[in-house]
């Protein structure tokens, strides 16, 4: 924590946590009845997107290798929460015979075991890319995240897996030790929608990525990836087994977007190839750079930012011109996409480290001045 | 004196060139062993095949009596020898303490389940890398600037930081490339000082070097590279008459 706060005052760090955690409380609450449900339904969906940025910065922003179908294990989390926990796998009559309404796991089981097979994906990416860097690693990664999404449009013959175009409804909501997340509960009298439970599971899960993500940057392990990025022939010489260090980054990545996936698979209760696309795996590399490679704070920042900002766009840009010129000149959603591309060459032009980089190291600094006579 | 590293009959060849061909050399534990040769004699190629970067064609190479690991560059730094580049290889973007702190990689165990965990051994350890690392970097005389990103440093210093971040892998054999490379004669003297210390304190230390001068000073024993063939290897004075060595550094037949 108190890296992310930047700072090595522990009562300063301490005062910071617990206005963060008031604030991350709070905010729901606040956005809800300042801006409607609508809004806090983005506030989810922009967990869930940071926790597949801080995932993706694994793998771009420390081990340095760009990965441009990250998406595909987002898919992948999601598709093992969707086919294991709805009434989908009762159409084959195999398991129909067994499980007449379909297999219907719980949460905490489907959740690590999505995190797992994402985890598991991962290596298979990075087994056959290991000789490879930059545009040549992009290309096949690009592919690879293209083949699991055609795979999941054609995997309902001969045997029906994902439903192919149609996608897998009917997906259970998430649940913990028995009450549903998709119903408004009771919590100490107090009626708390569905939109809100979520919101709260999803921060709690995102505060765990991020503790995750920085316990492994401050390792022996995220050195490692770090090397590996700045320079892999001096990483070999240094001792670093760089295949197993790069299979271990892409593994990790993988595995944050399956449990992401999971998550986004019980909350819309419905999947289908159409929400992995191309363009999902850009916007979430797009999160990383923007924010600030390798640094978490930036990072989230990033997925915030690219969450919430299309969305005033979208639901401002026609009012605001309606205000302005009487009707509606530009269509909100080209034009959302319009500033989107300004917004991009903008940062990369004046902030090319992103907008929140890390800071040359500062924090090591302070600390160290004790240590060094 | 007992040998620390034997090359027996190592050749390597690209294409139609034959880099290294038959080289055979032999360096005796606490010895500082000098490699000289004009450019392109095939140093930088044998420092490669050494350090496992470049496949051998042929020969072998034994640390210790036992053969080296084959292509692999970080199980021939795990088995004892650590190296440094001659266009200096720093990890730019990290600091200097963290590059140092890398170097302990493969004298570490923390797995990710550990880093996550942080439990007891891996506190332990991370503080054991840190203060090893702060260690070296007084070793090397640049503990000032531990916090500094390795790209800021001076060129001097960054030399010395590529030394520490090698001597962190706890090396029995410690290959320079070029360390003096670049440096004014200040800098050589204070760098002469340190790779003498580094043998004081116990590590064969192999010179790949240029500065004839700071080649016949430093080293007990020097070998001669030429098209890949090593045509001398003695003590530094006979290799300075030798007539072979001679003419290949200046050219024969003149007159």
């Amino acid at each position: 924590m108190n890296a992310l706060l930047g700072t090595s005052n522990p009562r300063l760090a301490r005062g910071g946590a617990l206005l963060l955690a008031v604030a991350l409380v709070l905010l729901p609450l606040l956005v809800g009845s300042g801006f409607g449900n609508a809004w806090v339904r983005v506030l989810d969906f922009a967990l869930l997107y940071i926790m597949l940025a801080l995932g993706l910065n694994i793998v771009v922003g420390y081990a340095g290798l760009l990965d441009l179908g990250y998406v595909a294990f987002y898919a992948v989390g999601a598709y093992v929460y969707a086919i294991l926990s709805s009434p989908h796998l009762a159409n084959i009559p195999a398991i129909a015979a067994l499980f007449p309404l379909g297999l219907h796991l719980p949460m905490w089981l489907v959740l690590p075991l999505g995190a797992i097979i994402a985890g598991v994906f991962g290596v298979l990416l990075g087994a056959p890319t290991l000789r490879l860097r930059g545009d040549y690693l992009a290309i096949v990664t690009l592919g690879f995240g293209e083949i699991i999404r055609i795979f999941l449009n054609n995997l309902n013959r001969p045997v029906n897996i994902t439903n192919g175009p149609q996608g897998i409804t009917q997906i259970d909501p998430i649940r913990i030790g028995g009450v549903s997340l998709a119903k408004t509960q009771d919590v100490l009298g107090i009626a708390v929608p569905s939109l809100y439970l979520y919101y709260y599971l999803f921060v709690i899960l995102a505060m765990l990525v991020v503790f995750v993500s920085m316990r492994l940057e401050n390792s022996r392990i995220g050195r490692a990836w770090v090397a590996i990025r700045e320079d892999e022939v001096a990483a070999k010489a240094c001792g670093i087994n760089t295949r197993n260090i790069k299979l271990l980054a892409f593994a990790m990545g993988a595995t944050f977007g399956g449990v992401s996936g999971g998550l986004f698979a019980g909350f819309q209760e419905f999947v289908s190839p159409e929400s992995f696309q191309l363009i999902d795996s850009i916007m979430i590399l797009c999160m990383v750079v923007l924010g600030g490679m390798g640094h978490i704070p930036g990072v989230i920042l990033g997925a915030l930012l690219l969450t919430v900002l299309p969305e005033i766009f979208r639901q401002g840009a026609a009012p605001l011109q309606v205000a302005l010129f009487g009707k509606v000149v530009l269509d909100p959603e080209s034009l959302r996409m319009l500033m989107f591309g300004v917004a991009l060459v903008a940062v990369m032009l004046y902030r090319p480290a992103g907008l929140w980089p890390s800071p040359t190291r500062q924090r090591e600094l302070g600390e160290m001045r004790g240590n060094v006579p | 004196m007992s040998v620390l590293l034997e090359a027996r009959h190592v050749g390597k060849c690209f294409g139609g060139i034959q880099a290294l061909q038959d080289v055979s050399l032999t360096i005796n534990v606490g010895e500082i062993y000098g490699l000289i040769g004009p450019n392109g004699a095939g140093k930088t190629t044998f420092f490669n095949v050494l350090t496992g970067l470049y496949p051998k064609d042929s020969g072998a190479i034994l640390l210790k009596g036992s053969p080296l690991p084959l292509g692999s560059p970080h199980l021939v730094a795990e088995a004892g020898i650590a190296r440094t580049f001659q266009n200096i290889r720093l990890f730019a973007n990290m600091t200097a303490l963290e590059n140092v702190m890398v170097g302990r990689h493969a004298r570490t165990r923390a797995s990710v389940i550990g880093a996550v965990l942080h439990d007891r051994r891996t506190r332990a350890e991370e503080s054991a890398i840190e203060q090893r690392a702060i260690q070296l970097l007084h070793y090397v005389g640049i503990a000032d600037r531990a916090n500094d990103l390795a790209r800021h440093l001076p060129y001097g210093d960054q030399r010395r930081l590529e030394i520490a971040r090698a001597l962190a892998t706890e090396p029995a054999l410690l290959a320079l490339d070029e360390p003096a490379a670049g440096m004014n004669a200040t800098e050589t003297a204070a760098l002469r000082t340190l790779i003498d210390g580094i043998r004081v304190d116990g590590i064969t230390v192999l010179l790949i070097e240029h500065d004839v001068k700071l080649v016949m000073g430093l080293c007990d024993r020097v070998a001669v590279l030429d098209y890949g063939e090593k045509i001398a290897e003695d003590i530094p004075e006979r290799v300075q008459s030798n007539p072979k060595v001679i003419e290949a550094y200046l050219g024969g037949g003149i007159g």
